[in-house]
């Protein structure tokens, strides 16, 4: 049993999603295992954003099923929900209640029982840095600590799964190399899926990389073996995303 | 988790001045009239006196005090409804619910009793100021509770009125704006409906309370109120799931 667990977190099969006559997401597959960290790749528009929220339930599939540790996230959405930790794009604060009262609000919510949620929330802010504004009103903090309150509402619940949706983006190189630390150490014993726009970041967390664009994934491949081939990423996202045609050489190669 | 997001509600609720404001406008109103009211009885309380079966305190000052306080919380209530999720959406906090693993239920139920809980508030300090009638005299308690139960029912009318309308939009203020009109809708409804007979009485959301006001508790009037909320949370409900399925 806990074998199986192991053995992929995330399972997505065929996903689909049309908006309207848009088609947003074409039949991509995900697969993560614990431990490993995959990095989301794609320029704006391609659908990294549109699949998270698949992903975490903020969006029905229009084709295509998602598992969760082996839970059917459409059949059993409450189970499946338990095990994932989300932070969208815009990170999602009350801006008038303090870092503590939020992050005791996130874990309630996430069933986090009352004997736990004093050690689990120290534990969050000590992760994320926070111990010294538990206090603090959200809307008073700086734009890095507040990304660091996503953070720690993603993790607090000890989550199988983490989706971190550009989380880097508006802080400074300091506070970025503390949130890459951050998501090594997660990515330990967890799934985590990080999208971003910074290539650099990606060879420097990730152990995967998948490409997106138009809707489709493109490219598929470890940073080790990346490593090995003595491919250059930044090379192959540019040749992936500016020209379509040529997609199918480069994986190939 | 209903009561956990209730919780949450009530307390980014009184985080801002908005609620304290409005309680205290809303105190300030009742307390205006129930002086006016005690002022007119004690005017014709020797008059009273030569009746037969006269009217009690309780007639003249509390049930129009009742009367009163639902028309302010008309006014009132579009300004606290807006923000249940419109602004949860234009702060794009709706995420971090979604994302939870309570179900679309859990959330229209939570901020539905949290702000129902906020109307309760209202209704306590409405009827501590008719119980300060105690102080000189006796009161109809029977008649008191009606009211406080027909405030709350309309109250819940409301509220899941304007839930459902804050659903619509990511705008509190057209939230706003239509819920105020959807109220005062029902509220022209009933003056239309003043020839006795007519269908569009049965709508009324006021000629329902009236009955509550007078001490009657009808089951017919409980029946329109159970289905006007349920009807307004479950609108409510539908449309926050359609939309996960639609984008």
């Amino acid at each position: 049993m806990n074998e199986q667990i192991t053995s992929a977190t995330i399972s997505a099969r065929g996903l689909c999603r049309n908006f309207g006559n848009h088609a947003a997401v074409r039949e991509i597959n995900l697969e993560l295992k614990r431990g490993e960290v995959l990095g989301f790749l794609g320029p704006n528009g391609a659908g990294k954003t549109t699949t998270m929220r698949m992903l975490t339930g903020n969006l029905a599939p229009s084709a295509g099923s998602i598992e969760i540790c082996g839970i059917d996230l459409l059949d059993r959405p409450r189970d499946a929900k338990a095990r994932i930790g989300y932070l969208p794009e815009t990170p999602p604060l009350y801006r008038d209640l303090t870092v503590d009262e939020y992050l005791q609000l996130a874990a309630r919510l996430h069933r986090v029982g009352n004997v736990n949620l004093r050690s689990v929330l120290n534990e969050a802010k000590q992760r994320c840095g926070l111990n010294d504004v538990g206090r603090q009103l959200i809307g008073s903090l700086s734009k890095g600590y507040q990304q660091r309150v996503g953070i720690a509402q993603a993790i607090i619940h000890n989550p199988d799964v983490i989706i971190l949706d550009e989380p880097t983006v508006g802080l400074d190189p300091n506070q970025m190399r503390e949130i890459r630390t951050l998501i090594r150490e997660l990515g330990a014993e967890r799934s985590v899926i990080l999208s971003t726009h910074i290539l650099p970041e990606v060879e420097s967390v990730c152990d995967r990389v998948q490409i997106m664009h138009q809707g489709r994934m493109v490219f598929n491949d470890s940073i080790a073996g990346l490593k090995q081939k003595q491919i250059n990423l930044e090379e192959v996202f540019a040749q992936l995303t500016l020209d379509n045609g040529s997609s199918g050489d480069i994986q190939s190669s | 988790m209903i009561f956990t997001i209730a919780c949450k509600e009530l307390k980014t609720l009184f985080a801002s001045p908005l609620a304290w404001t409005l309680l205290a406008l809303m105190q300030l109103v009742l307390a205006w009239i129930f002086l006016w009211r005690l002022d007119a009885f004690l005017e014709i309380q020797s008059q009273l006196l030569q009746i037969a079966n006269p009217p009690g305190v309780t007639e003249i000052i509390v049930a129009p005090l009742f009367a009163m306080a639902a028309v302010v919380l008309l006014m009132a209530t579009p300004l606290l409804t807006m923000r249940l999720i419109a602004e949860e959406r234009r702060n794009h906090t709706m995420t971090f619910l979604i994302s939870a693993p309570i179900s679309m239920t859990d959330i229209v139920l939570g901020k539905f009793i949290g702000l129902i809980i906020f109307f309760c508030s209202v209704i306590v300090l409405a009827a501590v100021l008719s119980l300060s009638l105690l102080a000189g005299g006796t009161l109809d308690v029977g008649l008191l509770l009606s009211n406080a139960a027909g405030l709350l029912l309309i109250c819940a009318c409301f509220t899941s009125l304007g839930l459902y309308i804050s659903c619509l939009t990511a705008q509190p203020a057209i939230a706003a704006a239509g819920t105020l009109g959807a109220l005062l809708g029902l509220w022209v409804v009933d003056i239309a409906a003043d020839d006795a007979d007519s269908i569009m009485r049965n709508f009324s959301l006021l000629k329902h309370y009236e009955n509550f006001n007078r001490g009657m508790i009808d089951t017919f009037d409980l029946a329109y109120f159970a289905l006007f909320i349920l009807t307004f949370l479950v609108l409510a409900i539908r449309r926050l799931d359609g939309e996960r399925l639609r984008g």
